[in-house]
């Protein structure tokens, strides 16, 4: 007797980057638990409607619903989500959550606002896809992501220094100077 | 100059609405994608143009099957460009894209020519992406070149190799499993990610054959493991290698459970929290196991994150089902938990306490969660009834006070879910415990008197007519449900008819009603 033994590796079933009216700024899915565009979206609704009235700024806040564990913080006027399946360790949800957060502010150098983010579109997708590999994680350190999207060689040391971090800012910077407008 | 006809406040809402995507319409982008075709590529503007496809998918944004397929040969054009920025989105793009069988033959040569590219970035994704579209038949072509990328001395290269190699695992099973000798390599890595993913595609690789996993857990819990995460998958393997193995008949210790109580003083929280949890969910947990465990997660009741909070109370509800007096010491850490900012974590401290509350405690419990109720949404208010129901069966004696609580709650605010759980509790009380019948019956027929939910007056009728002609004086309830006669919808009306002329059969002194 006792719950289902999870002897797999940690999955992350998906990443949510939502405004403060919870429209979708960026989003990736890596399970086939929500097949199609209405049930993603349905989930969204939920969960932004769940934690709406929370106040995760200072600290990552979580619940719980039907079967899946939402990890979530707020950032002025953006929030991020990861949701993980009802077994999955609560913290290692927490620390790919953090990493997100993390990256996210290193990448839009801190004007962490849907404005900017929408504008850095790219670095955020980019952002997304190197923390997740098909619901695998693959780095929950901030700087090491972020460095991996700004940078255009990675080192092959572990961890990235202050200079190789102000490099990868200023590759970032070119980006935040196009202008996305036609 | 003409007055501007918009207002000073619509001004302020347009700078909040505004979005570089603001009037962005598929098939203009589509158009714009016809760049990609130009012989003198401008990386900036091939960039901006996929970024723009993407916020389109994102969003919901379907491609037909044409619109997807030029889109995709158009993409590949942007091979010829060296620009990385550029490269990068291109690899993002085909990855949404996923390009059926004949269009991925497209790609492959120039995926291939990255992987073996002197830019570890290229390598590295390279490899992902073409992992993710390509099928059997390619894959035994690159093989070569995966096998070399899963030792690669750039981490990133190898990690992606390897996370690739768990996912193509699931459909090519029999390809992966003759990287062993190079995964192997990879879990000695001093790279930490690097030992996570090997770790992992390797015990996927061995996962049916016992003695292998035996003798990975074996030789790692021995050696050095170099992040949270692998530690954490290292603690599953372990629980699973206790799992499937018997007590050491000698000592009666289990093996590998040093392993898992050395875990409890780790420094990562991640790894804390892994090894309690699995040290609760050992078969046949002894208290003089659990003890440690219960001690740290104790501890993380306290803890100022809300998620450390809710990993344990979650976890020491589970405990409390089956060792309820192991989880006893928590009840004050517990008790200050009830007025959590969080109402999951919140609401599982209540229903733990109600688990593991001694009979004195009862009284104390049932005054602050009335308290408690009227700050909980419905779907937290069902937990609380169930565990209530549940803490009268095990203790009887206290059913007055248990029974009130379910009255009062019965005659707030709430929607049928809730109030449905609120009647088959006292429903299950009334059956078994005879000394709450009367009071039980008494509470329902109050309750029909103000039932906004005809299912429930129905059922609620039908019941009192199965257990009203059994109480000791049954002219009691025959008011209640002739005013429902009266008062009522026709659905109820005729539930309460019949419930009358149950009565009348079954009491011969009720047989003439005034």
């Amino acid at each position: 007797m006792g719950a289902e033994p999870c002897e797999s590796f940690p999955l992350i079933k998906n990443i949510l980057l939502l405004d403060s009216e919870g429209q979708r700024v960026a989003v990736k899915y890596y399970s086939d638990d929500w097949s199609t565009l209405n049930a993603k979206l349905a989930f969204e609704k939920s969960v932004f409607a769940k934690t709406q009235k929370t106040s995760a700024r200072t600290e990552a806040e979580i619940t719980m619903f039907d079967d899946y564990v939402v990890v979530y913080k707020f950032v002025q006027d953006l929030h991020f989500f990861v949701t993980g399946g009802s077994e999955e360790n609560e913290l290692i949800l927490s620390s790919v959550l953090q990493g997100f957060c993390d990256a996210v502010g290193l990448l839009l150098r801190n004007s962490v606002d849907k404005r900017t983010a929408l504008e850095n579109l790219d670095l955020i997708l980019l952002c997304i896809d190197e923390i997740v590999d098909g619901g695998i994680i693959l780095e929950t350190d901030g700087s090491a992501i972020a460095g991996k999207v700004a940078s255009n060689g990675i080192d092959g040391g572990a961890s990235l220094s202050e200079q190789t971090i102000s490099q990868a800012l200023a590759t970032a910077r070119e980006h935040l100077a196009r202008s996305l407008l036609k | 100059m003409a007055q501007p006809l918009v207002k000073k406040d619509d001004d302020r809402d347009d700078e909040a609405d505004y979005s570089p995507f603001l009037g962005i319409e598929k098939g203009a982008v589509l158009q714009e994608a016809r760049v990609f075709n130009d012989p003198q590529l401008d990386p900036r503007r091939c960039s901006q143009v996929i970024t723009k496809l993407l916020y389109l998918l994102n969003q919901g944004e379907t491609f037909t099957k044409v619109e997807a397929t030029e889109v995709f040969f158009a993409v590949t054009k942007l091979f010829q460009s060296k620009d990385t920025g550029l490269r990068r989105m291109v690899y993002l793009m085909i990855k949404e894209l996923s390009p059926s069988a004949d269009e991925v033959i497209i790609v492959t040569s120039s995926l291939m020519k990255d992987m073996n590219s002197k830019t570890d970035m290229y390598r590295a994704n390279a490899i992902r992406v073409l992992c993710r579209i390509t099928d059997g038949t390619l894959l035994t072509q690159i093989e070569r070149y995966l096998k070399q990328a899963i030792v690669d001395k750039n981490p990133v290269v190898a990690s992606a190799a390897l996370v690739s190699g768990v996912h193509i695992l699931q459909t090519n099973p029999e390809i992966v499993k003759r990287w062993s000798n190079e995964v192997q390599e990879a879990v000695q890595s001093r790279a930490a990610l690097v030992q996570f993913h090997a770790l992992a595609l390797l015990h996927q690789i061995r996962q049916n054959d016992r003695l292998a996993v035996s003798k990975l857990v074996t030789s790692l819990t021995r050696g050095t493991v170099r992040s949270p995460l692998a530690q954490c998958l290292l603690i599953r393997y372990t629980s699973q290698v206790i799992r499937e193995s018997s007590q050491n008949p000698q000592t009666g210790d289990r093996p590998f459970y040093d392993y898992l109580e050395a875990c409890l003083r780790h420094k990562a929280e991640m790894v804390i929290f892994e090894a309690a949890r699995a040290i609760t969910e050992l078969s046949g947990v002894t208290s003089r196991e659990l003890t440690p465990a219960i001690t740290v997660l104790q501890l993380f009741l306290s803890s100022s994150k809300p998620v450390l909070r809710f990993a344990a109370v979650r976890t020491l509800n589970k405990v409390a089902m089956t060792h309820p007096l192991a989880v006893t010491n928590c009840n004050i850490d517990m008790e200050s938990l009830i007025s959590d900012q969080n109402r999951s974590i919140a609401t599982l401290a209540i229903t733990t306490l109600l688990k593991t509350g001694n009979e004195s405690s009862v009284d104390r419990l049932m005054k602050q969660i009335t308290n408690f109720m009227s700050d909980i949404a419905d779907e937290f208010k069902i937990v609380v009834v169930e565990a209530i129901r549940s803490l009268c069966l095990k203790f009887p004696l206290k059913y007055r006070s248990l029974m009130n609580f379910l009255s009062n709650i019965l005659r707030e605010e709430g929607g049928f879910e809730y109030k449905k759980a609120i009647v088959d509790s006292i429903v299950i009380l009334i059956r078994d415990i005879p000394d709450a019948k009367e009071s039980g019956l008494f509470h329902l027929c109050e309750f029909i008197e103000d039932c906004e939910f005809t299912y429930l007056s129905t059922q609620i009728l039908h019941f009192l007519g199965n257990e009203g002609p059994k109480t000791s004086d049954p002219s009691k309830y025959i008011r209640y449900i002739y005013n429902r006669v009266i008062l009522e919808n026709p659905t109820v009306r005729a539930s309460a008819v019949s419930t009358l002329a149950k009565f009348g059969a079954l009491v011969d002194a009720l047989k003439r009603v005034d």
